[in-house]
């Protein structure tokens, strides 16, 4: 096994990289309680996109962990979830935006630093626009749904050290903000840094 | 100002619908026969890229299903449409979009040849075809909101058909808060577990409605729904 990519992701920073068909990404959260905001694309050809219903349709389960298949908006396995110390990871939630942030806390929050700032920074540079930027995957975030319909952000299930593997089923372009939220537990209202290890 | 009937239509099963609201103008749907499913897609339509945006829609109101009271939200902090009223309770938004693939699997083929227009069709690639009507693809696809049905989450996640969820005459309204593009699907929910293709018209009545009062049910909701009408108001009334 050999290691191609071996990076830290700073509290608020992003990383957008292609990890290759057959190559797993390990997703290490370094000090626990981060939110890890993911979007994933076929790398030659971005319609060919995450699609959080059809991930959580597919396995009837709203929850992502150990053997969940990650599809694409067209049907297509993107990446497979093959190791998970966290046990349960959300999708449901999206990202934190500037403009939501200011219906959810307060209208003078527009100016907090927010994950789809970091989605399009990172997702312009790698070719994609707004209308790429889908919903996403939270690692290492619990956001419970009840059987009466109502949903909750919960105190994170991960701690310090935890990680999950992604496997490649496709050449797949991996687009993540580190979450910066302030107003809310996603973080424990810490933002820290998470690593990101691609081996094959 | 009193509500106006503006005029009519009558969705077949299997067919897909678009139109443009100004805010001031509602649409009311009713299942006419019991057990309807309309998927349903949101757009600013002075400015697309703005568009319904699932997760934004339940973390600001804390829910996973939606009723009277309830706005929808765009990934801009604004709100497409509010319900304001609703016989049935609950409404997904999370079940998906049924697909071509699912149609065939769990129905079979009934072809046009044969079957003229009772043939069998699908919510999504029925709504891609709509959406290619305004210009717009699949990169503009996004999470349908499910009229008329519900998914059941238990504890441990799973997600669960609660069939029987709208009866005979069951209604839902959505008043239109900026000028927006709907698109409708009348089809077979997702997850619906098969049988006989044989999805459920739907009428739909177009409405000239008063605007959001201070103390409308929508915006005295939550508070963030009052900061969504603010920043609404602002830019699209």
């Amino acid at each position: 096994m050999s290691t191609i990519l071996d990076v830290t992701v700073l509290a608020g920073d992003g990383f957008s990289g292609v990890v290759k068909k057959g190559q797993t990404m390990r997703m290490i959260d370094l000090e626990g309680n981060q939110a890890a905001d993911t979007l994933l694309y076929n790398a030659h050809d971005f319609t060919d996109r995450y699609s959080a219903v059809d991930t959580i349709t597919a396995q009837g389960n709203i929850y992502l962990t150990k053997g969940t298949k990650l599809m694409s908006q067209n049907g297509n396995v993107l990446m497979t979830i093959t190791e998970d110390l966290c046990g349960r990871h959300d999708t449901l939630g999206g990202a934190c935006s500037q403009e939501s942030n200011m219906v959810r806390y307060d209208i003078g929050k527009r100016y907090m630093h927010a994950c789809r700032q970091t989605f399009l920074k990172y997702g312009l540079a790698a070719g994609l626009d707004k209308r790429d930027i889908a919903h996403n995957i939270n690692f290492f975030m619990n956001v419970p749904v009840t059987p009466e319909g109502k949903l909750t952000f919960e105190d994170g299930l991960s701690a310090p050290g935890k990680y999950l593997d992604l496997y490649a089923n496709m050449d797949t372009l991996v687009l993540i903000s580190n979450c910066p939220q302030l107003n809310n537990p996603c973080n424990a209202y810490n933002p820290t840094p998470i690593r990101l290890v691609v081996t094959e | 100002m009193s509500e106006t009937i503006l005029w009519e239509d009558l969705l077949h099963g299997g067919q897909t619908w678009s139109h443009v609201l100004e805010p001031g103008m509602a649409l009311r749907l009713t299942d006419t026969e019991g057990g309807a499913n309309v998927s349903a897609l949101f757009y600013n339509a002075l400015q697309p890229e703005e568009r319904y945006n699932m997760p934004d829609t339940l973390k600001a109101q804390h829910i996973a299903r939606l009723t009277k009271g309830f706005v929808l939200y765009s990934d801009m902090g604004r709100i497409l449409c509010s319900i304001t009223d609703d016989s049935v309770g609950w409404h997904d938004p999370i079940g998906g979009t049924l697909t071509a693939a699912q149609v065939e699997s769990k129905y079979g083929e009934k072809p046009y040849q044969q079957y003229r227009n009772d043939w069998t069709q699908a919510s999504k690639e029925g709504l891609l075809l709509e959406l290619a009507k305004y210009g717009l693809g699949s990169r503009d696809l996004t999470p349908t909101l499910n009229l008329f049905s519900k998914v059941q989450v238990d504890e441990t996640g799973a997600m669960k058909y609660i069939p029987g969820n709208s009866k005979a005459e069951d209604f839902v309204e959505l008043r239109a808060e900026m000028k927006v593009l709907i698109l409708l699907s009348a089809n077979h929910h997702a997850m619906e577990p098969g049988g006989a293709y044989a999805p459920k018209p739907v009428k739909v009545t177009v409405k000239r409605v008063p605007p959001p009062g201070p103390d409308d049910i929508c915006r005295v909701s939550r508070p963030e729904n009052g900061r969504g009408f603010e920043l609404t108001a602002r830019c699209c009334r």
